[in-house]
C-alpha cells in the first residue's frame, strides 16, 4: 500500500474546481478503482459514469493527467504518483456533474448518417454472400466501443467547437464501416463532404493515439474516405473517366 | 446537429494538464523540417558540385538541362532569362517537394509543428478560428495524387541513377563495373524513397483501397497488401527518406569538393 493524491474536477454544468483527495493505493489498481475508493471513503456525492470495468463499455472516459483515457484501463503504475493525478471530465461535451458529461450529441449525429443499405439478396434463399477478406477491413471499425475519447481529443470539436459542421472521428469510422462494406449500396460521398465535414480533419492523428481499441482511425478510415471524396469531387481525370463510361453505357443501351 | 458549448473554458495557447514533455515532438519535427527546407533550398540554388564520378545528387535528378554528363538535353537552354538564376534543381524539385508538402503524414506533422493547430494532442491552440482543409488554400492539398504520379516517375529515374552509379570511368576512358560508398548511399536513398512512395495513402487507395470487394481480384489484393504493409510505417519512411536524400546530396557535394573521399568497395 502506498499513498497518492487525486486532483478531481468537482462541480456542475461547467462551474467547478479541482479538489485534492489523498488516498491509499495498492498494486494492480486502475484509476477507476481509486475513484471508487474516494467515492466510498471521502466523497459519496462524486459523480462518475462506469459500467463494465473491462474496457468494453466505453463509459468511464475522462482526462487523466490531461490525456483522454478510459479510467478502467489506466493502471496506476503507469502514472507518476509522486505528483497529484488530475482527473477531469471530457472537454468536448457539455458538462453535467463532476466527471460526467452529456454525450447525447453523438447519438443525434449517428441518426443522421445514412444507414446500412444492402444490395438485393444474392442467393435464391434470400441471403447474401461475402468473402471474409472483404469483411476484414470493416471489422476493424466494428471494434469501436463508443467511448468518444477520439471525439474528445479532436481539436475540431474540442477547441473549435464545430459540432454543427463536423461529425468527428467516431462517426467517420462509422461511415467508413458502412461505405467499405461489400454489400452496402448507399452513396454517402456528398454527405461526407458537406454535412459530415470531412475536410475539417487535418490529420493530426490524435484520435488514433487515444483509441483504446487500437483502431487505426486516421490511416484506415479517415484518409481512405478523404481519398474517395477526392475521387468524386476533386479529380478531373476520374471525372473524365466517369463521363466516358457513362457515354459508352448510354450508347450500348441505345444500340440494344 | 445542435450547437454544444464546451464544459470548461477553452484553454489558452499551450495550456494543458498533460504532464509529459508534449512539446518535444513538435519541436523536433520543426527542427528537422526547417533544416531540410534550408539545406535543400541552399543546395538547389548552388548549381554546382552535384555530381561526382558516376554519382548524381538526388536533388538534381533528372538533370534536364545542365553542364554535367548526366544532363538529358544538354546545357542551360537559350530561352532561360539571363537575369534569372539557373540551377538544374529548380526545374524539377517542385515535384518531390509538392509530393511531400501534400503528403498526409507531413500535413499532420507541419500543422502541429509550424502552425500549432494543435501544438500537440489535448494542448491549447493559439487561434480560435479554424477552416480546416475545406476551403482555399488548404483545399488544394487534394492534389496529392497528381504529385504521386511524378514521384513514381522520379523513383524510376533514381533507380536508373543507382545503376549508373555502378559504372566508373577509368583514366583510359573505359567504363568498368564497381561499387563505391556513394553507390550504396544512392541505393539506400532510393530504397527509403521507395518505401515512402509505395506506402503513400493515395497509392494505397488507387491500387485497392477504392474497392469494397477485393477478394475477387488476387493481383490487386497482393499489391494492396504490399502498399498497406509499407503504409503502416509511413511516418518512419517519410522521416528516414527525408534525412537520407539530404545526406545523399551532402555526400556527393563533399566528395566533389574534395572534403570526403569516396571509397571503392569493388
Amino acid at each position: 500500500m502506498s499513498a497518492a493524491t487525486f486532483r478531481i474536477w468537482r462541480g456542475e454544468r461547467g462551474d467547478g474546481r479541482f479538489e485534492d483527495y489523498p488516498t491509499t493505493v495498492s498494486e494492480g489498481m486502475v484509476v477507476l478503482d481509486a475513484v471508487h475508493r474516494i467515492q466510498s471513503e471521502q466523497a459519496n456525492d462524486l459523480a462518475c459514469r462506469w459500467n463494465c470495468k473491462a474496457g468494453k463499455c466505453g463509459s468511464c472516459s475522462a482526462e487523466i493527467n490531461g490525456k483522454p483515457r478510459l479510467m478502467c484501463m489506466t493502471r496506476l503504475n503507469e502514472l507518476d504518483l509522486a505528483k497529484p493525478v488530475t482527473i477531469e471530465p471530457m472537454r468536448a461535451f457539455p458538462h453535467v456533474r463532476d466527471l460526467v458529461t452529456d454525450v447525447s450529441w453523438n447519438f443525434r449525429v449517428k441518426q443522421k448518417i445514412q444507414p446500412f443499405t444492402p444490395c438485393a439478396p444474392q442467393a435464391a434463399d434470400g441471403t447474401w454472400r461475402m468473402q471474409q477478406r472483404d469483411v476484414d477491413r470493416v471489422q476493424e471499425f466494428r471494434k469501436c466501443i463508443e467511448c468518444f475519447l477520439c471525439q474528445d481529443v479532436c481539436h475540431v470539436l474540442r477547441d473549435h467547437n464545430r459540432h454543427d459542421s463536423f461529425v468527428g472521428p467516431r462517426f467517420l469510422v462509422h461511415v467508413a464501416a458502412l461505405e467499405m462494406h461489400p454489400l452496402d449500396t448507399a452513396d454517402r460521398m456528398a454527405e461526407l463532404r458537406e454535412a459530415d465535414g470531412i475536410g475539417y480533419c487535418n490529420i493530426t492523428k490524435c484520435c488514433t493515439t487515444v483509441c483504446p481499441e487500437g483502431i487505426a482511425i486516421t490511416d484506415n478510415a479517415i484518409i481512405p474516405l478523404k481519398e474517395r471524396v477526392v475521387d468524386r469531387f476533386y479529380d478531373p481525370l476520374k471525372a473524365l473517366v466517369r463521363l466516358m463510361r457513362r457515354e459508352t453505357r448510354d450508347e450500348r443501351r441505345e444500340t440494344s | 446537429m445542435a450547437h454544444v458549448s464546451l464544459p470548461i473554458a477553452p484553454r489558452r495557447f499551450g495550456e494543458t494538464k498533460r504532464t509529459d514533455a508534449w512539446w518535444i515532438q513538435p519541436a523536433v519535427i520543426f527542427l528537422l523540417f526547417s533544416t531540410f527546407i534550408v539545406y535543400s533550398t541552399w543546395a538547389a540554388l548552388q548549381g554546382n558540385h552535384y555530381t561526382y564520378g558516376p554519382y548524381l545528387s538526388p536533388f538534381y535528378s533528372p538533370e534536364l538541362f545542365g553542364d554535367s554528363a548526366h544532363a538529358w538535353f544538354g546545357p542551360r537552354p537559350g530561352w532561360w532569362p539571363s537575369w534569372l538564376l539557373f540551377s538544374p534543381a529548380i526545374l524539377i524539385l517542385w515535384a518531390p517537394g509538392g509530393f511531400r508538402f501534400t503528403c498526409y503524414y507531413y500535413r499532420g506533422a507541419y500543422y502541429k509543428a509550424f502552425w500549432a493547430d494543435p501544438p500537440n494532442c489535448a494542448v491549447g491552440e493559439p487561434r480560435s478560428s479554424y477552416r480546416g482543409e475545406r476551403h482555399f488554400p488548404l483545399i488544394l492539398q487534394n492534389v496529392h495524387r497528381f504529385f504521386l504520379y511524378f514521384a513514381i516517375l522520379f523513383l524510376v529515374i533514381l533507380l536508373r541513377d543507382v545503376w549508373d552509379a555502378m559504372w566508373f570511368t577509368d583514366a583510359t576512358g573505359h567504363r568498368t563495373f564497381g561499387i563505391g560508398v556513394g553507390t550504396l548511399v544512392l541505393a539506400v536513398n532510393v530504397t527509403l524513397l521507395g518505401g515512402y512512395t509505395l506506402g503513400c495513402h493515395s497509392l494505397r487507395h488507387m491500387v485497392g483501397g477504392i474497392l469494397d470487394r477485393i477478394a475477387e481480384r488476387p493481383v490487386r489484393q497482393a499489391v494492396y497488401d504490399c502498399s498497406s504493409c509499407l503504409n503502416r510505417n509511413h511516418m518512419q519512411w517519410a522521416r528516414l527518406s527525408l534525412v537520407m536524400v539530404m545526406f545523399a546530396d551532402l555526400y556527393i557535394r563533399l566528395c566533389s569538393l574534395g572534403v570526403w573521399t569516396d571509397w571503392r568497395l569493388i
